[in-house]
Parts: structure tokens; sequence; C-alpha cells
């Protein structure tokens, strides 16, 4: 495909990054713990976080595993695991 | 399976940990759609824009180094010369601290004394993370970084913390605010102040980065709280040049921020009391400034 | 087609261009000799009689960066500078041109410090030859009109999409009044296209928004700066067929990539570019009154460089001397280089010897190009590598 011009290309194309290969150890969600508050969909530098009506639900495709997530919980309902 | 419609999205290549997204997704959200970006040269350019690959959901350009704000008014020129700019786009030019305090001081200075219809915002990780941890003059002192290094001769980096909010309102601008990415309502509203204004209004938000100031990834959020609550960081608004708004914190000795920090850990050590004391002496004299 | 004939000074006629292409943003910091374009520019927007807004920055750095983002948006734009303060958007004149933004500029030819001096010469913009910029040079007052409003269509062309910078040699140009055509407004609006048309802008409200400036590795990188290299030989058709367009509308020529003058049976050939190809001009004619073959090669635009051109119009020459008022310090003389590289895979190429003349404001009138082409006259294949090149009227006492 021939190049743009002037090196310029559309919007959002990094969604095909699967950054989740990064991942050395992975956010663990105890639904019964979730308060579903959000406050982890909004510290995700990765926006791979999103809460549904039975709770917090992490898109493991694109999780770095950085772990900001379970910090921040006030519930402690995510957990580290290698 | 989002919900939210993110405008920095996912698959860009941040370090893990990085708070730099978490702010910039929080200003866009504030901002909505109708928004052109300029990002200076520095981590959020390069981990967003990889050709075919970029994680802007909105209009971007990222010019260079130096120049983030006056490329930023030159687009606001332009939406305003076509049609007066009548469906009232905003424009925010991102820089880092090293394009913001340093490389790009002039151009921000001019931008913000013409009183250009730009929200600049600050995304201040207190050194060049992009090169390499390199001292920029937004390094707090006696942080070690790579061109500051602690040795036998030094302590780190022997000059304090650049104001630059004061810089921004001595500018006579309508708005400046400073923000860290441990209270993301407070940054959302200052981002929808900043959008009420016509003209320039500069936002400086802190966004520690852990592999620059040597912490785990999960801390990133807690050594903004921890930074905040010192008093090394205030978290404080101008509106028309007035004090308008000071957070109040919880107070913690310095030692609790620095010492969970590779940058500041040789301040553990008895030799460097004193550059300890000159850190406590420093957030003190913040906390008296603005009533933290 | 309503036009005026009037005496103005050269920056007058630069900006009454600017103004009537309808220059949506104009954005500059003062230099000498730029100073009057943006002063007569600034007149204009005080005078409500600008359509766009003109505003006045920090620094060339600046005014550069204020355009490139203005242009981004779509927006027709428009800076000048000179000397010091080309240099200092050298690295943003990169990204204009790397991002294919089709802006103008004007670049005030002045040389470059040290010493500090605002005489003119070449220096300045040949030093910005590699950004990628189309870089037309203007012999007179006119042409550097004609030249400004031919440079929005050249770079809007989207088969082009190149910024450009009309060269014109400060005070000589900028500050000396001549009788200049200048047309109505709406005719030179007309003949730019009206509005620009984008190829493409910055608009939060396009389904999917452009990004620009993005990072690309090795597969791609040389892949851009090539097509590039594309856009500049598509570029010399615009060029061409612009000033072609411009002739119909207007009733006479102005433009092109090289202009011959008594070249087809000339024995010695001047190259040159700007001012003093005007000088040449008038050393020719006197010459030729006399019986002597001698002939004009102006090289209008310097990128893309018309090589394929010199060499058929120096076909037939037996000596061409090249006017440098550039050099390449550690080198020599830059145009002479290009030149010499145009010639030299050709069958019986002439003999090329450069002549360094103008630097910093060295008077080169009729009598010393006079005496350059009786220099060159005098050169032949057999003698070229003993005198390549000539430093005309060295001041030997300052340097011996």
């Amino acid at each position: 495909m021939k190049l743009s011009v002037g090196g310029t290309c559309f919007a959002g194309g990094s969604k095909a990054n699967n950054t989740g290969v990064w991942r050395q150890t992975a956010p663990v969600v105890d639904l019964a713990k979730c308060v579903k508050c959000k406050i982890c969909v909004d510290y995700c530098p990765d926006c791979a976080i999103a809460v549904d009506e039975e709770g917090c639900k992490i898109d493991m495709f694109y999780c770095k595993g950085c772990g900001i997530c379970s910090n921040e919980c006030p519930a402690g309902a995510i957990r580290m695991e290698v | 399976m989002t919900e939210k419609k993110n405008l920095l999205a996912s698959g860009h290549k941040a370090c893990p940990g990085c708070t730099v997204p978490i702010a910039v997704n929080k200003v866009l959200e504030a901002t909505g759609k109708n928004v052109i970006v300029v990002t200076a040269t520095g981590c959020l350019e390069t981990f967003t824009s990889l050709i075919d690959f970029s994680s802007w959901e909105v209009p971007w350009i990222t010019p260079l180094f130096e120049n983030a704000a006056a490329v930023g008014a030159g687009v606001a020129a332009a939406l305003e010369a076509k049609d007066g700019n009548e469906r009232d786009t905003k424009v925010v030019a991102f820089g880092g601290d090293g394009s913001t305090y340093d490389i790009g001081f002039g151009a921000l200075s001019g931008m913000l004394e013409r009183n250009d219809n730009v929200i600049y915002v600050c995304y201040d990780n207190e050194a060049y993370m992009n090169t390499g941890v390199q001292r920029s003059s937004g390094t707090p002192f006696a942080a070690t970084t790579t061109t500051s290094p602690c040795g036998e001769a030094s302590f780190g980096n022997i000059k304090y913390k650049k104001n630059m909010p004061e810089i921004a309102r001595a500018h006579g601008i309508h708005y400046v605010a400073t923000a860290a990415i441990s209270d993301l309502k407070d940054l959302k509203k200052k981002v929808e102040k900043a959008m009420a204004v016509k003209g320039a209004s500069y936002l400086h938000i802190l966004t520690p980065c852990n592999v620059g100031w040597g912490f785990p990834s999960e801390k990133s959020v807690e050594m903004a709280r921890l930074t905040v609550n010192a008093g090394l960081f205030p978290i404080i608004e101008y509106t028309d040049g007035e004090l308008t708004a000071v957070k109040k914190i919880k107070k913690i000795p310095v030692e609790d921020a620095l010492f969970v920090q590779k940058r500041f850990k040789h301040l553990k050590k008895d030799e460097y009391a004193q550059q300890l004391k000159q850190v406590q002496a420093i957030a003190d004299a913040n906390i008296a400034r603005y009533g933290l | 087609m309503g036009k005026t004939v009037k005496v103005m000074e050269g920056s007058m006629a630069v900006a009454n261009a600017i103004r009537s292409c309808k220059t949506d943003v104009i954005a500059a910091y003062p230099i000498s000799p730029q100073t009057h374009i943006v002063e007569y520019l600034s007149d204009f927007a005080a005078n409500g009689e600008l359509n766009g807004k003109y505003i006045n920055v920090d620094s060339e750095f600046s005014a550069s960066s204020f355009v490139y983002g203005a242009s981004a948006t779509g927006a027709r734009s428009y800076t000048a500078s000179s000397s010091q303060g080309l240099l200092l958007m050298t690295e943003v004149l990169y990204n204009i041109a790397g991002s294919r933004l089709p802006l103008v500029m004007t670049g005030v030819n002045r040389t470059v410090s040290p010493p500090i001096s605002i005489q003119p010469d070449h220096q300045d913009t040949m030093t910005l030859r590699d950004v990628g910029f189309i870089q037309l040079h203007v012999e007179s007052i006119q042409e550097a009109y004609d030249t400004h409003i031919q440079a929005f269509r050249i770079a809007e062309d989207h088969n082009v999409l190149l910024p450009v910078m009309v060269c014109m040699d400060g005070w000589i140009l900028t500050h000396a009044y001549e009788p200049v055509t200048i047309f109505d407004d709406a005719d030179v609006y007309k003949f730019v296209g009206g509005p620009i048309k984008p190829y493409q802008k910055m608009d939060p409200f396009d389904e999917k928004p452009v990004n620009y400036g993005c990072y690309a590795d090795e597969d791609k990188l040389m892949e851009f700066k090539y097509l590039i290299m594309e856009a500049h030989k598509n570029a010399e058709k615009v060029i061409e067929d612009v000033a072609l367009e411009y002739k119909e509308t207007f009733g006479h020529f102005a433009g092109g990539l090289i202009d011959a003058y008594r070249t087809e049976d000339a024995d010695v050939i001047l190259v040159g570019m700007g001012s003093v190809t005007g000088t040449i001009r008038c050393a020719v004619d006197e010459l030729r009154a006399e019986g002597k073959k001698v002939g004009l090669l102006k090289i209008r635009s310097f990128r893309p460089f018309p090589g394929r051109q010199i060499a058929a119009a120096c076909a037939g020459a037996r000596v061409v001397g090249v006017i440098d008022k550039a050099l390449s310090l550690g080198y020599g003389g830059v145009l002479g280089a290009e030149v010499k590289e145009a010639l030299c895979n050709q069958k019986n190429a002439p003999a090329v010897k450069d002549y360094i003349a103008g630097i910093g404001g060295k008077e080169v009138n009729r009598a010393v190009i006079k005496d350059i082409f009786a220099d060159a006259e005098k050169v032949t294949k057999e003698n070229i590598l003993d005198q390549e090149v000539m430093y005309v009227n060295l001041n030997r006492q300052f340097v011996e």
C-alpha cells in the first residue's frame, strides 16, 4: 500500500497492538468484592478495564500488568498474580 | 469491551504503569471529540505515534520538541481565520517538563503572552524520561538523574525545581492550575474551567514515572498522592491572577514521599541530612505560601 | 484583466501579492531586510484590508511553527524571514516540507554571521536547500510579485503539495522601487483557485481524523523521502504550466524553471540566480553589441533543480561560468557544484568555472560581470583544472 502524503495516518490504529504480551504479572478480579466504583477504569493507563453489572472486567489483550488497578482498588478486589 | 470512548486508544506503547495516558485520557474526556491535539516531542509523542498505529482518536499533530505551543497557536489561528471557529473547536497542546520548562519555554511564553486560544498542558514527570531520565529544570532539588547523579562531589540535582505555574500566571492569562494524577475529578474540573476560557490557559499535571523515579509500577498514582501530601507539589488554581483554589493536604514528612523513590534514596544517609532538611524547607515554604 | 502600474517598493509588491491571494494566516518575526514586507502586511491588517489574520510572534522558530500548525489545519499560510531568522527556522522547515504542507514564504536573501552583516548574498537560503521546500529565485520586483502569486498555485497543486520559498535579494529587490504591474484582487484570487482546497487537514468532525507527524522506521523512512523527491519531479511540470497559465491570464510571462537568454549560439554562458541575472542580462546585451558570443542562463527554480534543462541550454557552449553567492565552507561555491554535476556526464561538456561573487553584498555591477566574461573567455578545457574557482574582487590585502 502506498504511503500517505506527508506521513499522516488515520486515528486509532494502535488498537491492533496486543500490548498484553508485555505482561509479567496479571490482575485477577474477585467480583464478589468489586464495588463497581470504576476507579480502576479511570486509572488504567491502557484503558483495558470496563465495569458491567457483574463488576470490573479486564481486557487482557491490552493489560500490561502494571498493577495500578490493584493498588488503587478501595475494595481490595484486584490482586496481581505471576 | 471498554464501555466509555477513550480518545487515546489502547495499544499505545507507554511503559507499564505510565501515568501520562491516564492524564491525557482524562483531559480528553473533558474536552470531548471537538478538539485538535498538539504534542511536543517526548514520551507521549513517542508511545502514541507509530505510523498506522496511532493511538489518537482525534486530529493530532506532533511537530517538534520546542514548538508545541506555537503550533497550537497556529492551529487556533487557522480555526479562527476560516470561520471564526464557529464550531468552537478546542486546541490542546501537551508538552512534558523538558519541553515546557526548557526547550519550548520561549514558544510557550509567546503563546501565553499573545493569549492564543490554546489549553497548554504540561505533563510533568520531572526529567527527560523519553531519552533515559536526564535532568530538566523541572527536576526537583537533590533528585538523581542520569545527568545529575549522586557521587563523591554531588548529591544529585543542585537546582530547585523551576516554578512554572507562577511563571505562567505572570503572563496575565485568565486561568492557571495545577493538578495531580492522584485526583482525577479535580483534573477534569480544571480542564472544564480551562475550556470556558477564551484565550490561553495553562494546566500543569504531576505524572509520576516509575522508571525515572524508581518505584514499582503499581505505586504510580500513590506516588503522586505522597508528593502532593508532602507539600512538594502544590495543587492550586489561579483565576485572573487571583488564587482561587488550594487543595488541602494530609501533611506527611517529605521522607515518606522521598524514601520510596530510588532517585532520592541517597538522602537516607546521614551525610545528606542537610539536603533532606532543604527539601523539607521547600515543602514547608509551599505549605506556608499557599496555605496547603 | 484589471491592472494598475505603480512605482512601488519590492516589499510592497510582495505584500500586495500575499493580500490578493487572501492568505488566511500570516505569522512573522521581524528581521532586516524582511521587515518592510511584514510592516506593509501589518498596515493592511490595521486598515482592515487583509482577509486573514496577521500575528506577531516571539521568534522565527515560532513564526514557522505557527504557519505549520495553521497549514495543517487547512489554512492558506505565509511567513517571511532572512538570514539568521531563516536558519533558526530550519528544523521547522524540514517538518513543513516533510508533512507536505503547501504554505508559501519569502526568503529575503541576506548573508549569515559572523561577521554580522545585513548585506545580501545567498548564504541563508542556500543553507536551506535540503529541507524539501521548492525554492524559486527572482530577478526583479515584478517577478517577485508574479512569483508569489504563482507560488500558492504550485504549492497547493495536489500533485505537488510542497511548500514554496520565494527567494529575493534583500535590499536590492525588497527596498528598491520600480514600476510594477499589479492585478486586481479578484483576478489574482481567481488565479490561485479561490480558497485553498486542502488535500488533507486536521478536522475533528472528520469520521477518521488525520494524524500528522507519525513515527516511521527504516522500512518506510527512505520511502517517505523518495515520495518528496517524486513531488519535486511533479513540481517541474507544474511550475512550467502555472507560468504559462499566468501569461495567458495576465499577459506577461514570468516563471518556469530556467530562463536561457541569448544562449543558442553562445561561446560563454554565465549562470546565476536572483537579481544578479538582471545585471548579467544587460552586460550580455552590451557584449553582444560588441560581437561577443555570450549568454545568460538564469536558474529560477533552484529546488527542484532543473539539471536536464541546464544541460540542454549549455550544450553548445565552450565555457560556463557560475556566479555563486553562497559558499559551502570547506568546499566552495554551491551553485557551481550543482551546475558541474548537471553537466559532467554530458557529451562534450563545457568547462565550468566558479565565480564567488557578491558575498556579503560585495558589488557585482555590469563592469564586474564584463570582467568575469572576459576571464571566462580565456578558460579552456586544458587550463580549467588550474583555475576552477575565482573569488571575484577578493581584497588581497586583508587575507595575505
